[in-house]
Order: structure tokens, then C-alpha cells, then sequence
């Protein structure tokens, strides 16, 4: 008699705690070792960009902020910018340094969420994120005294910001950006070489650098792979030629090189909100656009960096008051591009790491 | 900065190397023949650097769909955008530039999806956001949306 095996296919997700949203991973085991690996989409796909082409450009603002849904601020930001080059709109200095503060604030944020996720994924069941929730909600709590809002932001605006911050806002930012050092310091006292982290993550899932600029991917998971680009330096676009910072990398790309890739970039993060808080001009918030506003015939398309990676609007307009197409480049959607070649060969339980280093937003992802 | 190359520019060495494949340009963008795309993007792979695909996209005009690649190089910091006209509307498809970049990967599929547009050569041509069965592709400027199960191209 003859022993036979054969793979085993099992589903992850669209529910699991693990898949950071609805996202379906169909993974085929040869005993313990994936095989084969198919991730499923579409479980939040709201057709995002068809409904942008039946709504004016300013209505499209709001549902900017649930692409992805962590980083809100950012998204709002790479918008307006699309539509201000769009239609040549200037933005005020004031305005331009509030985005910033705010976009860089959202990238902690983001982080924040991204790195606890992380170790929750990785074994460390809540403890490590509910740390990092501690200093997430009090960037919430900024963002909510500037728009009113604590997830879904809709602050900025075409030529600037909804409104100015109110007289609380510096007290409160200098208060958290003062402290936020030392709480960076604590999560890598606690985690950043603790043993059982550099056993799971330590050469997890390695990308190599070609291969990652061959997959276009962006953001920490590319710098992760030693990969020095940020367009922020690269494409210095708003008033970041203004602020000294630096582009935090990996060596070899791999779980824990990226981990520590967001960790540094949170540092960094703080450096350009601090420099941007003394800078800080008194002034307008916000340039007068044209009403109807329609912009001139024509197309833009406006990278910036997000806290996931590349986020760039495309927008092409007719002349009139919707845009007749509007394209979205998903820095999360793109990412995962590499996914499957980096969990073939290791167990389930490492999948789930290598996912969770990639970090990504299903609302961006299926939009 | 990342330096916008000028299409005339890019257009005049495509065309040295790959004649009649350009069949126009401005100040950003190369406009080429779609047969000749996987030529051309090796062309601007190989020779010119440009080893980052940014993003794939179309954009539907009712009497042709443009498929738009947007190009970058990292190691040289400059871009172009690379596009093509599809003329036929029942079956549109132009070759697919997956084996020179991974990651058209999904994007191809995406367009496919929500555009129509079917990529010869692409590995797993098939829906991403949508389900199989779904009819028709909801960025088309003709999709009706209110039909239950699936929207219907007209």
C-alpha cells in the first residue's frame, strides 16, 4: 500500500483578525510549507473612482478620506494638490505649512496603527498596540480640535485648508510633539530587540531591491529594501525643500527592516512638525477659487508621499464641474503586488508577518 | 525634482531605434501605436532607465480608450508618460508590459476589470475587484449601473 498526500488549500479572511480589513488570502500548504498563494480582492470595493466621475470636484473631497481610512489627511492633501495643478490655483504659505504639519502628524498616526498591528500579528496580542493607540488618539484629538472629525477628516481644500487652527491647537501639538520622543523610545525599549521579535522577523520575507523597484513598490516597504527614495527628497513638492530630515533605510528587506523603517520615520516625522511649528507664517489659509469651479481641459497627475507609499491622483478634465476621469494610484494596492512571491515557502504563521509588515489599508486597496 | 522629459524628445530616439511605432508627442507624453507598446517600454526599460512603472491607467473617450503609462526612472530621476489609442470598442486589448515590470501586474488586471481592456500576454487575465460573471466594466462612459447582479454595458 502507498501513502499518498496532496495540498491542502485554506481560506484566510475576508473575516480574520490577521487580514487588517476584508481581504481573502487563499493560501495552498504542502503539509506545513505554502505553496501557492492567491490573494482575493474586491470585499470593499465601492467604485470610489466611478463615483468621483458623477460628483463636482469639491464633493469628491470626502470620499477621498476613505481611501485609506488611516491617513486621511494625506489623501485630502494629494487631491487638492492634483486639483490645484489642475486648474493653476496658488496656495497661501500658511496653508501650505498647515498640510504639512498635518500630513506629517497623519504619518505618525498612521505608523502608529501599522507598527502595533505588526506585533499583534506577530504574537503580541494587544499590548503593543494599545501603547501605540495611547499616542494615536491624541494626534486624533488634535486633528478633531482643527475639523471637528476624528477619522474622516475632509480639512483641505482647493488653494488651502477648510479653516485656521484654533488658538488650543499649538499649546496641545507642542505639548505631544515634545513627548513623542520618548514614547518612540519606549515601544523600542520594550520591542525593538526583544528576542522573540528578532526570531520571527529577523530574515522573514525578504525583498531585494531590483525587485522591488521592478514591482513598483513604494513607501517603507521599499525603503525597507535599502531602496533610498522618498518624494519628499526626490520630488520635493509643497514646502518640504524647507525642512532637514532624512530617508531612513533597511539593509536586506526584510519583516523587521521595515518594521524599523516606519519606527525611524516616525522620528523623523516629529523632527518636520517641530521645524514646520517654528516656521510657522501668520496669514491667509486660503485662496479664493472660482465659483462654479470648473477647471481648464486637460489632466494632472500629482504624487505625494503617504505614509503607505506613492499616492498620486489622476485626474482628467473636460471643462467641466466633474472630473471626466478620476484615477487613483493606491500605494497599498500596489504593494501587495510582491506579496505572493514573498510568502511562498514559509509557514502560515509567517505569512501573516510578512503581510502585516507590508501594511496596507483595504479601503485603498479596493476603493 | 523628478525631471518631466520632453516627449519630443523621447519620441525622436524611440523613433531611431523603432520606426513607425510614434505616432506623436507633447510636451510630456509620447503617443505610440498599440501593437508596438511592449516594444517601445522595452525600449525605454533597456536604454533609457526607466525602471519604475508608476502607473498603468485608461481613461475612455467614447470613440477610442487611452491606456496611460505613467514612467519614471529612480536612478536618473526623470519621467514620461507613455500613451496609446484603442480603437475597438467590442474586444480593446494592447500587449501587456508584465514581463518587463511586475508591477503592472494588478494594475493590468484592474484596468481589465473596471475598463475592459484585455492585456495580450498578461499571465491571469481575469477580474480583480469584481466577481466573475459581473457583466460589463463600470468605468465605461456607456455602463448603466441599475441592474441587480451586475451593471450592463450597453
Amino acid at each position: 500500500m502507498t501513502l499518498e498526500t496532496e495540498p491542502v488549500v485554506l481560506n484566510m479572511g475576508p473575516q480574520h483578525p490577521s487580514t487588517h480589513g476584508v481581504f481573502r488570502m487563499r493560501v495552498t500548504f504542502d503539509g506545513e510549507v505554502i505553496v501557492d498563494f492567491e490573494p482575493v480582492f474586491g470585499y470593499l470595493h465601492r467604485g470610489i473612482e466611478k463615483l468621483g466621475e458623477h460628483k463636482t470636484y469639491l464633493q469628491n473631497m470626502p470620499y477621498t478620506d476613505r481611501l485609506d481610512y488611516l491617513a486621511s489627511m494625506s489623501n485630502n492633501m494629494a487631491y487638492a494638490m492634483a486639483v490645484e495643478k489642475l486648474a493653476g490655483i496658488e496656495v497661501p504659505e500658511r496653508a501650505e505649512y498647515l498640510r504639512v504639519i498635518m500630513a506629517e502628524l497623519m504619518r505618525l498616526s498612521s505608523h502608529l496603527v501599522g507598527v502595533g498591528a505588526l506585533f499583534n500579528d506577530m504574537g503580541a496580542f494587544m499590548t503593543p498596540f494599545i501603547y501605540m493607540y495611547r499616542e494615536r488618539e491624541k494626534i486624533l484629538d488634535l486633528f478633531d480640535m482643527v475639523c471637528g472629525q476624528r477619522l474622516t477628516y475632509n480639512y483641505m481644500r482647493f488653494g488651502g485648508v477648510s479653516q485656521d487652527i484654533p488658538e488650543e491647537f499649538m499649546p496641545t501639538l507642542k505639548r505631544f510633539i515634545d513627548e513623542m520622543p520618548g514614547y518612540i523610545d519606549e515601544y523600542d525599549q520594550l520591542l525593538a530587540e526583544n528576542e522573540i521579535v528578532l526570531a520571527r522577523s529577523k530574515g522573514v520575507g525578504i525583498l531585494p531591491a531590483d525587485k522591488a523597484i521592478n514591482a513598483s513598490v513604494s513607501g517603507p516597504v521599499l525603503r525597507g529594501s535599502g531602496v533610498k527614495w522618498d518624494l519628499r527628497k526626490n520630488n520635493p513638492y509643497s514646502i518640504y525643500d524647507r525642512f532637514d530630515f532624512e530617508i531612513p533605510t533597511g539593509k536586506v528587506g526584510d519583516v523587521y527592516d521595515r518594521y524599523r523603517v516606519r519606527v525611524e520615520e516616525m522620528r523623523q516625522s516629529v523632527r518636520i512638525v517641530r521645524q514646520a511649528m517654528e516656521q510657522l507664517p501668520e496669514g491667509e489659509v486660503r485662496t479664493r477659487v472660482p465659483t462654479p469651479f470648473k477647471p481648464p481641459p486637460g489632466e494632472a497627475y500629482v504624487p505625494i508621499e503617504a505614509p503607505k507609499g506613492e499616492l498620486g491622483f489622476y485626474l482628467v478634465s473636460d471643462g467641466s464641474a466633474k472630473p471626466y476621469r478620476f484615477k487613483i494610484r493606491a500605494p497599498s494596492f500596489i504593494n501587495l503586488t510582491v506579496l505572493r512571491d514573498l510568502v511562498l515557502g514559509w509557514k502560515l504563521a509567517d505569512a501573516i508577518i510578512i503581510f502585516g509588515s507590508i501594511d496596507i489599508c483595504m479601503g485603498e486597496v479596493d476603493r | 525634482m523628478i525631471k518631466t522629459l520632453a516627449g519630443a524628445e523621447v519620441a525622436r530616439q524611440i523613433g531611431e531605434q523603432l520606426p513607425d511605432t510614434v505616432t506623436g508627442s507633447d510636451e510630456t507624453t509620447v503617443f505610440v501605436r498599440s501593437e508596438a507598446i511592449l516594444d517601445v517600454a522595452r525600449f525605454l526599460k533597456e536604454s533609457l532607465d526607466f525602471d519604475y512603472l508608476v502607473s498603468i491607467t485608461a481613461v475612455d473617450f467614447l470613440d477610442h480608450f487611452d491606456v496611460i503609462y505613467h514612467l519614471r526612472s529612480m536612478k536618473n530621476n526623470y519621467s514620461v508618460v507613455l500613451r496609446t489609442k484603442c480603437a475597438d470598442r467590442q474586444s480593446p486589448s494592447v500587449p501587456s508590459v508584465v514581463s518587463l515590470w511586475q508591477g503592472a501586474d494588478l494594475q493590468e488586471r484592474e484596468v481589465y476589470d473596471l475598463m475592459g481592456i484585455s492585456f495580450e500576454g498578461h499571465p491571469n487575465m481575469k477580474r480583480i475587484v469584481l466577481w466573475e460573471g459581473y457583466k460589463g466594466h463600470p468605468l465605461r462612459k456607456d455602463f448603466i449601473l441599475d441592474v441587480p447582479g451586475g451593471g450592463k454595458a450597453t
